[in-house]
């Protein structure tokens, strides 16, 4: 499933892709995430994966240990062998263990997508896709929502509707009461 | 937001309770690993202390100084000296933007136990260097009763680092968190100065450990205090 978050800047976008992935509580109204009709709301940070201008690796460490970092405060130690393939597929074979601050605004962008992929998330949250990606990353990033909208939730916030093919439901923020 | 996977909440509630620990001490780790590489504040703390002790050793120049005096500017030095350093954990997390990553990642208790657990190593760490360095200068001072100097350093260390790992989330959000950190946490450390620097010149007295059971006992009253406040309040300090 795809859901397109739409609109022109300062709309909203990004803030509702906050509230929806539980770093942001809203003001008014709230934000419900349910399986089987059960509350999911308190492991949503186990569930999601973001990728956002906002969110920010440790620089001082590599991309590997930004990785390793986060799986293992997930829970998640088993999905260790995972981290060098995936940072390969992402094009960052032979920086792997570089530290983050000495990659390009491109690379840092990859690294991201490195870091929301890999646990392995049911619900995947793209704010602004393509930010900062050459031909091939967006190429990348293309393959990268396919395999997801097959293998659960794929949300995506962007002023750029030709960043997504295809969606099944659209919330448009420029077209507000 | 709905789904019919199962299995997405089943493996979220076993990572969210059975987990806990375990991410609790990756962040640890992760900002021991960080320190160590950065030094921002082990090398405040290290020239703070020597920068205090200098001081004191300079005024008290060959006068001596009473037991109570010499118990005050011990834990003068020590206060200073974290005030200087134990707000690094979460001002750092501010300063690189990297709190929204933790948000997203952690659950709040996770972080705040994991950031408890690197000050507390922090000040443990501390306090044995500013009691290394400050007996070994400060001739006049000698403890007489080591059971009751150990567990009043040991428990004062633990008070000061839940205290300040609170404070210092609070105050990473504000725009003046260098002046801030200070202000705020002196009146919240100020029982717990009283009760250490007591326990300290019982030490230095040669008292005898069941004279000290009132302060120890006000110690955990403390921490227990402390803890719970902040288990309780963290949430909605760390949300935004």
């Amino acid at each position: 499933m795809t859901l397109l978050i739409s609109g022109p800047n300062g709309s909203g976008k990004s803030t509702l892709v906050k509230m929806i992935s539980g770093v942001l509580t809203p003001t008014e109204g709230e934000v419900k995430a349910t399986s089987d009709g059960n509350d999911a709301g308190p492991m949503l940070h186990a569930i999601i994966g973001l990728v956002s201008p906002h969110l920010q690796m440790y620089e001082e460490f590599s991309a590997r240990e930004n990785l390793q970092f986060a799986l293992s405060v997930r829970g998640l130690n088993a999905l260790h062998s995972g981290i060098q393939p995936l940072l390969e597929e992402l094009q960052l074979k032979g920086r792997i263990d570089d530290p983050v601050r000495t990659f390009s605004s491109g690379m840092k962008q990859r690294v991201k997508y490195a870091f929301a992929l890999n646990h392995q998330p049911p619900i995947l949250i793209l704010d602004e896709p393509m930010a900062n990606l050459d031909s091939n990353g967006i190429e990348l990033v293309k393959h990268i929502m396919v395999e997801q909208r097959t293998a659960g939730i794929l949300i995506v916030a962007t002023n750029d509707i030709t960043d997504v093919d295809g969606y099944d439901q659209r919330v448009d923020l420029g077209k507000r009461p | 937001m709905g789904t019919t996977n199962g299995w997405i909440l089943a493996r979220g509630r076993k990572i969210a309770d059975e987990r806990l620990w375990q991410a609790s001490f990756a962040i640890f780790r992760k900002d021991w690993k960080s320190e160590l590489r950065t030094r921002y504040a082990i090398s405040a703390l290290v020239m703070f202390v020597i920068s205090t002790i200098s001081i004191i050793l300079f005024s008290l120049g060959s006068e001596g100084a009473s037991l109570s005096a010499l118990s005050g500017m011990l834990w003068v030095a020590i206060f200073f000296a974290a005030m200087s350093g134990l707000s690094r954990t979460f001002v750092a997390e501010e300063e690189r933007g990297t709190s929204m990553t933790l948000q997203l990642i952690a659950t709040p208790t996770a972080v705040l136990f994991g950031k408890l657990l690197f000050n507390l190593v922090l000040v443990i760490c501390l306090n044995v260097f500013v009691v290394l360095l400050y007996s070994a200068f400060i001739s006049e001072f000698v403890v007489k009763t080591y059971s009751i100097f150990i567990v009043t350093v040991a428990l004062g260390s633990i008070g000061f680092a839940t205290a300040a790992t609170i404070i210092a989330a609070i105050i990473a959000r504000a725009n003046t968190k260098g002046t801030l950190y200070p202000v705020l946490a002196f009146p919240i450390l100020l029982p717990l100065l009283l009760t250490v620097i007591n326990g300290t010149r019982l030490a230095t007295e040669g008292a005898f450990f069941e004279e000290a059971l009132g302060e120890f006992n006000l110690l955990v009253s403390y921490i227990v205090a402390v803890v719970t406040a902040s288990y309780i309040l963290f949430d909605y300090i760390w949300r935004d």
